[in-house]
């Protein structure tokens, strides 16, 4: 999330944040300072207890810090009306917490109702988002989140986050309570959103591969919201500040580096591919001739749709949608580690790649193999 | 038996209607009355005891003394029949509400001040379409209650099919005694399934499909 872009968000700065709950003697955020660059997306890890949501709560005044001071764009956030203020800035927590009576588009268009937008550029701006997180309009607008599985229920709630367009976003535990695969896909999805939009993100997780492969920045916190280390996913790797950031990083920080390293750092090869209705023999023709055993098939919009053997091929005379759920494709900014991840449920021994949801060729196991070995040979 | 409901067809219509009418302005009166103590109950967690001691109580008092103990104070009529409906009719309705209104997720609340609601528009918006059905269904016993009280308010006071309950009662032997007590018990059960079919549909038509059981 570095190319050259104008940032939609802004900074977030903490001096001196103390937060003591009544009636317990230790502080659950002791004087906690820092500053998230405007544009940035800053993940908070720590040990369960020690301050993540607290901090990130009193950042929109959910809870109100005993002292100390927030800004946001150099205003101090308790000089605006709390309501005010939380209209602009997105709030995203785990499963959604979307309003069960509402239908999905009443629940995305909540706050730019509150902002009395007019009825049908909210009702857009509800279409446009849908689109966004990948879930089609005109099936899911006037569901309601009961008729949605936990995923789909999750993107609302990241929907319904960026309606209002705020600078700022903030986010505990997004992703916490959705499977693996949907979980991947949903980290994929926003980075994508973000490397468009470039907002302020602060975003609480548990889990330090998720840490390193979204955040520009990982704050890492002790007990107390005391700050272990404040750094770069590369920094945090390979210079732990102490022992309690070593241990949190956990063992094996050299597989960890596989989510430090995107899929388009590495080189993709490209086999054959073919559409939907074109000639069977034709198309094998075509994968032989480049001494292939499989072709990829793509949509009218370059979507891959599967990675077939030319013997699966064959049984039909037109290429036809094979219609199944695909779980080998990797986004073009996915982590190594996430590629990998697809290649084990593949028979193919790589993963499809694309970019913005189209076809842009495949990440092989070799390859990633072959650049690991040669990362370490050149570390020793 | 026939008969008796020729001879007097335009009178039991006129008292079914006089009946159903008081019920319902009781309702609508209890629903107001009861849903915003069950708020301020909610808001301020202090009231609680004193809301659930003040509804059992109540429930205890014969309605016929709370009638005897109103006359003094509003005389005959119209009036003192729906104090004394309403009163009986807030007690459901009042648990209900508060019920509903505590079983709201407070997740869901912390989400929509998270989205910049304030309190008055989490109250319009989200805690009451919440616990709506709940309510409702408290509204539905306080009909099929106030049905019965409305009888014996009528009964001190007037109107409603009440008197022909006790005028059948007061002549037992007479020669219409049982047309009376029958016509009249019947009307007001006739009356009371009526009312319950509209509240049912008009509790379809205002709970959200996302919450519908
Ligand atoms: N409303 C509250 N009243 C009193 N104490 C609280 C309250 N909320 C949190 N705490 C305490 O403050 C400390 C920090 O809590 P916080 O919720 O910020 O932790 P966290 O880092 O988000 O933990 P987790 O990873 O489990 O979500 C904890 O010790 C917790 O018990
Ligand atoms: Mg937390």
């Amino acid at each position: 999330m570095t190319e050259n872009h104008t940032d939609t968000g802004a900074q977030i700065e903490l001096i001196d944040v103390v937060k003591r709950y009544p009636g317990q003697e230790n502080a659950a955020v002791d004087d906690l300072s820092l500053t998230v660059p405007a544009g940035e997306t800053v993940m908070f890890v720590g040990p369960s207890g020690c301050g993540k949501t607290t901090s990130l709560k009193m950042i929109n005044r959910l809870i109100e810090p005993t002292s100390g001071q927030i800004l946001i764009d150099g205003e101090d956030v308790t000089t605006k009306d709390a309501t005010e203020l939380r209209r602009s800035i997105g709030y995203v927590i785990q499963g959604g917490g979307l309003m069960p009576h509402m239908t999905v588009a009443e629940n995305i268009g909540l706050v730019p109702g509150l902002l009395k937008w007019e009825k049908r550029r909210t009702r857009d701006r509800a279409d446009e988002l849908l689109d966004m997180v990948g879930l089609d309009p005109s099936t899911y607008r006037d569901r309601y989140p009961r008729e949605l599985s936990g995923g789909q229920q999750q993107r609302v709630g990241v929907a319904r986050g960026l309606a209002a367009d705020p600078p700022v976003i903030l986010m505990d535990e997004p992703f916490g309570a959705v499977d693996p695969i949907t979980r991947q896909r949903l980290q994929d999805e926003l980075m994508n959103i973000q490397a468009e939009l470039h907002k302020t993100i602060v975003c609480v997780t548990h889990d330090i591969d998720e840490a390193i492969k979204l955040g520009d920045r990982i704050l890492i916190l002790k007990q107390g919201g005391r700050i272990a280390q404040y750094d770069t996913p590369e920094q945090i790797l390979s210079a732990p500040s102490d022992d309690f950031a070593a241990d949190f990083v956990g063992s094996g920080s050299k597989l960890k580096q596989l989510s430090l390293l995107r899929v388009r750092d590495l080189e993709l090869v490209r086999p054959v591919t073919c559409r939907v209705g074109e000639d069977v023999d034709e198309v094998v023709a075509r994968a032989e001739e480049a001494g292939e055993q499989s072709v990829i098939i793509l949509d009218e919009r370059d979507r891959p749709l599967e990675w077939v053997f030319l013997r699966t091929l064959r049984r039909h005379s037109t290429v036809t949608d094979p219609e199944r759920e695909l779980h080998t494709v990797v986004d073009h900014r996915s982590t190594l580690a996430d590629a990998l991840d697809s290649m084990l449920v593949s028979s193919h021994g790589g993963a499809m790649v694309t970019e913005g949801g189209r076809y842009i060729g495949v990440i092989s196991y070799d390859t990633v193999t072959e650049h690991i070995r040669s990362a370490q040979n050149g570390e020793s | 038996m026939i008969r008796f409901i020729d001879e007097r067809w335009a009178d039991i219509l006129f008292r079914s209607y006089q009946h159903g009418s008081l019920v319902i302005q009781s309702l609508i009166l209890a629903t107001l009355i009861g849903v915003g103590i069950a708020v301020l109950v909610t808001t301020y967690r202090g009231l609680s005891p004193a809301a659930n001691a003040i509804s059992a109580v109540g429930l205890t008092i014969p309605s016929f003394a709370l009638l005897g103990l109103l006359l003094p104070f509003t005389g005959i009529g119209v009036v003192p029949s729906v104090i004394a409906v309403t009163f009986y009719a807030v007690l459901p309705i009042l648990r209900n509400a508060v019920v509903g209104l505590q079983s709201v997720d407070g997740g869901i609340i912390e989400s929509a001040r998270g989205q910049g609601m304030n309190a008055m528009t989490i109250f319009w918006r989200v805690r009451l379409p919440l616990a709506w059905p709940v309510i409702m269904t408290g509204i539905r016993v306080s009909a099929q209650m106030s049905m019965g009280v409305a009888a014996i308010a009528a009964y001190v006071l007037g109107p409603g099919l009440g008197p022909y309950i006790f005028t059948g009662l007061s002549t037992v032997g007479g020669a219409n005694a049982l047309n009376y007590a029958v016509v009249g018990t019947v009307g007001i059960i006739v009356v009371a399934l009526l009312l319950d079919a509209l509240l049912v549909l008009f509790a379809r038509l205002t709970t959200s499909k996302g919450i519908r059981a």
